[in-house]
């Protein structure tokens, strides 16, 4: 079904409540409503138009609103993203698609460099209200370099906004107030994400959105309310995280979920006072743990919670290795049973 | 390194062949010049154009204001490079001998237009009406940029290479989808052309057919590496070809060459012609930066027989044989030039006052908490250093 079938049959059923939707299409249906709402926004990449992109995220759109503003780009990611510089510089709001998070590297001189610094070496007199949309990390059993978890490289780099949905609405929620943002933002998508559904009411979304575009932007939330320790996720570890806490349930232990959903800025408020409460944390995240923005999450929790803590932050995270084939990444990701030895290894005893 | 002449006889019918590309001009490299470096016109049939497009001469008060901001060119260029010296500036890199390049492509631009300038091209911005201290903010180092892009239309000056041709496509792509008729010259270096961003911007402008005219001041080297070892196409120009637009290469130290190669490159991108390129074939006269020793890898017979073809000479040469230039408009250029010099003394000589407050405040649109609390740490610190530093405190102790 095309978007415009899509949109129509959405406002027919505005009324109907929540409606089964796909991340994918919560993603295509935010990126048709910031084209519809704003003439300056953009879309582009490589195979977006015709094809509705590799994962077919932009199914519709060209058909939607044209070959002006969405639009395929020849083959080439520094080309991509230097370009939506340009038209950031001069009035747009790009929305680009870098098809796969291992081959966006090619466009990291002009993220390190522009992107990031615009704002800054011109004094705010330049804004770059663009965004970087990346599908993201792994679990899809994608062949070398189509799954990475790159998202300390983007975190890393002061005058980037990071952030990742884990939910079907904040897909939705999420992408468009990345879109209305004055702010670079890299925006990933986890991919293994993209086809899972969940009951959404768009048209509540919609009305969200339109009474407040940044309900969501920097603020973690709470996934799953607990009392005895927090799991500290996002993106595609907060569906792990939470079955893990319902198995820990099932063992008598009641365990909150944090979902991050914006790694910067980083909403210390919220994962500070989930700890606080609790007492006991682990962080999940598919990356390498060195280095990584799971280490970044516990020094940042030990420095604000030290005296509220019954034992060391604990982190569950990827392995230190080139991300694996296809047949061995269930070894590499953060499984459930990985989650609760690490929870049963907070020190409890005492 | 020789070809076998076995392997010649193939490549010569191997496709598009290397002779194909090269029949126009049959191994010798055409290029437009109108004034030879003792200031004379040459014969029409000498200027290198193609028949039935032969270049204009712009008209008189034009090349008199050309040689007005020449004149100051090589006085801004001049005094930074003393001010740099004087440890006014952290470095300069200068366009000595560049300058006629520097000032037709401001002057070939409407007010609407857009200008993507690297860091050699102070003057151009200059010329292009950035006030002169604004411009040097990035040299003196007391922030990475001095001016607002918006004001003038000039992009920042760009130290990654080939990086700002992909914003000026990308302006041009913005302009055309509103059907705006800006068009937006984007400048690099000999060197540059050997990026990867070289070609993307080149064939994103093409594929998008752009009004972007891309400018390569070829003057030789890059830091120390001649363009020999950049390129072996037969000319900078030729790259153009590739991308399946067209490439003009003109004498980079002719004003009079620049000017018209230029005005007609803007003139035919405003009209729907697609991206252009113009190589202009010049030299850099002094070291890459004062922290460069050009003496190391170039010698000066080379230096010299190029300041034989100083651009600011042949001009004044010229236009003092066309009677235009008299004794009185060259002292009010002068004046003119002196002024600007002593403004960029002026501006460069005050120590300016920097706020640690800065570092934090542009990093995005509002601070987030993180750098809040990064900025009421540092001013902590500056508080604390300052109040140390005091001596009529009461009791403090030392």
């Amino acid at each position: 079904m095309s978007t415009v079938a899509e949109a129509v049959a959405a406002r027919a059923a505005a009324s109907a409540g929540p409606e089964p939707l796909t991340f994918a299409k919560a993603l295509t249906a935010a990126m048709a409503d910031s084209l519809r709402a704003d003439d300056s926004v953009v879309v582009f990449g490589e195979d977006i138009g015709t094809l509705g992109g590799v994962f077919r995220i932009t199914d519709g759109l060209q058909e939607e609103f044209g070959e002006q503003r969405v639009f395929d780009t020849p083959l080439a990611e520094s080309g991509i993203v230097g370009m939506a510089v340009g038209m950031a510089m001069n009035g747009l709001r790009p929305v680009l698609e870098l098809q796969f998070d291992a081959f966006a590297y090619p466009a990291f001189q002009q993220i390190l460099s522009h992107v990031a610094k615009m704002h800054n070496r011109t004094r705010g007199k330049v804004r770059l209200p663009m965004v970087l949309r990346v599908p993201y990390a792994g679990g899809i059993g994608g062949v070398e370099h189509h799954c990475d978890s790159s998202e300390a490289y983007y975190a890393h780099t002061p005058g980037l906004k990071v952030c990742t949905p884990a939910t079907v609405a904040d897909a939705y929620r999420m992408l468009r107030e990345a879109i209305a943002s004055d702010d670079p933002v890299v925006f990933l998508e986890p991919k293994k994400l993209y086809w899972t559904k969940d009951l959404v009411d768009l048209e509540a979304l919609r009305a969200e959105f339109d009474a407040k575009p940044a309900s969501s932007e920097g603020r973690a939330v709470v996934a799953r309310p607990g009392t005895d320790a927090t799991l500290i996720a996002y993106g595609p570890t907060v569906g792990t995280a939470l079955a893990a806490a319902e198995a820990a349930a099932a063992e008598g232990r009641s365990v909150e979920v944090v979902d991050v959903r914006s790694i910067v800025p980083f909403d210390d408020e919220t994962v500070t006072a989930s700890v606080r409460k609790t007492g006991r944390a682990v962080v999940v995240a598919e990356a390498a743990g060195f280095a990584s923005v799971a280490s970044e999450i516990v020094a940042r929790v030990q420095e604000r919670c030290f005296h509220s803590l019954a034992a060391p932050v604990r982190r569950v995270t990827g392995f230190d290795i080139p991300y694996p084939p296809p047949k061995l990444e269930h070894w590499h990701l953060p499984s459930v049973d990985r989650i609760l030895d690490a929870l049963d290894d907070l020190q409890w005893e005492d | 390194m020789t070809i076998p002449a076995e392997a010649q006889q193939a490549i010569r019918s191997f496709g598009i062949s290397l002779e194909d590309y090269l029949l126009p001009v049959h191994g010798r490299v055409q290029q437009i010049q109108i004034l030879d470096p003792s200031g004379h016109l040459l014969p029409e049939d000498e200027r290198g154009s193609a028949p039935g497009h032969e270049y204009p001469i712009p008209p008189g008060e034009e090349l008199l204001e050309a040689y007005r901001r020449l004149v100051i060119g090589r006085r801004v260029n001049d005094q930074n490079s003393a001010l740099v010296r004087q440890g006014r500036m952290a470095v300069y890199p200068s366009s000595h001998g560049q300058e006629a390049c520097q000032v037709a492509a401001a002057l070939c631009l409407s007010e609407g237009d857009w200008m993507f300038p690297t860091y050699r091209d102070s003057v151009a911005v200059m010329s292009r009406g950035v006030d002169p201290v604004e411009a040097m903010t990035l040299f003196r180092g007391d922030w990475h940029g001095g001016y607002d892009p918006h004001e003038h239309h000039v992009g920042i000056q760009c130290t990654p290479l080939t990086t700002q041709l992909l914003h000026a496509v990308g302006v041009a792509h913005a302009a055309k989808l509103r059907g705006e008729d800006t068009v937006v010259l984007a400048m690099c270096g000999d060197g540059a052309t050997s990026e990867g961003d070289f070609h993307e911007a080149l064939n994103f402008a093409a594929v998008f057919h752009l009004p972007v005219v891309f400018f390569v001041q070829n003057n030789q080297y890059a830091i120390s590496v001649p363009l020999a070892h950049q390129t072996v196409a037969p000319s900078l120009a030729h790259k153009a070809i590739g991308y399946g637009m067209a490439g003009e290469r003109v004498d980079g130290n002719d004003a009079i060459a620049l000017l018209a190669v230029l005005d007609r490159a803007v003139r035919l991108a405003r009209s729907g012609s697609g991206p252009l390129l113009v190589e202009a074939h010049t030299y850099r006269m002094q070291a890459h930066t004062n922290a460069d020793d050009a003496t190391r890898y170039r010698a000066d017979a080379e230096v010299q027989a190029w300041a034989a073809k100083d651009p600011l000479v042949r001009m004044r040469e010229y236009l003092r044989g066309e009677g235009v230039l008299t004794d009185d408009v060259e002292a009010s250029f002068a004046a003119d030039a002196e002024e600007v010099a002593r403004r960029l003394r002026e501006g460069l000589g005050e120590d300016a006052a920097v706020d640690p407050a800065d570092l934090f405040r542009f990093v995005f649109t509002e601070p987030t908490p993180q750098l809040r609390e990064q900025a009421a740490l540092l001013a902590e610190e500056v508080a604390r250093d300052d109040i140390s530093a005091r001596d009529d405190i009461p009791g403090k102790e030392h």
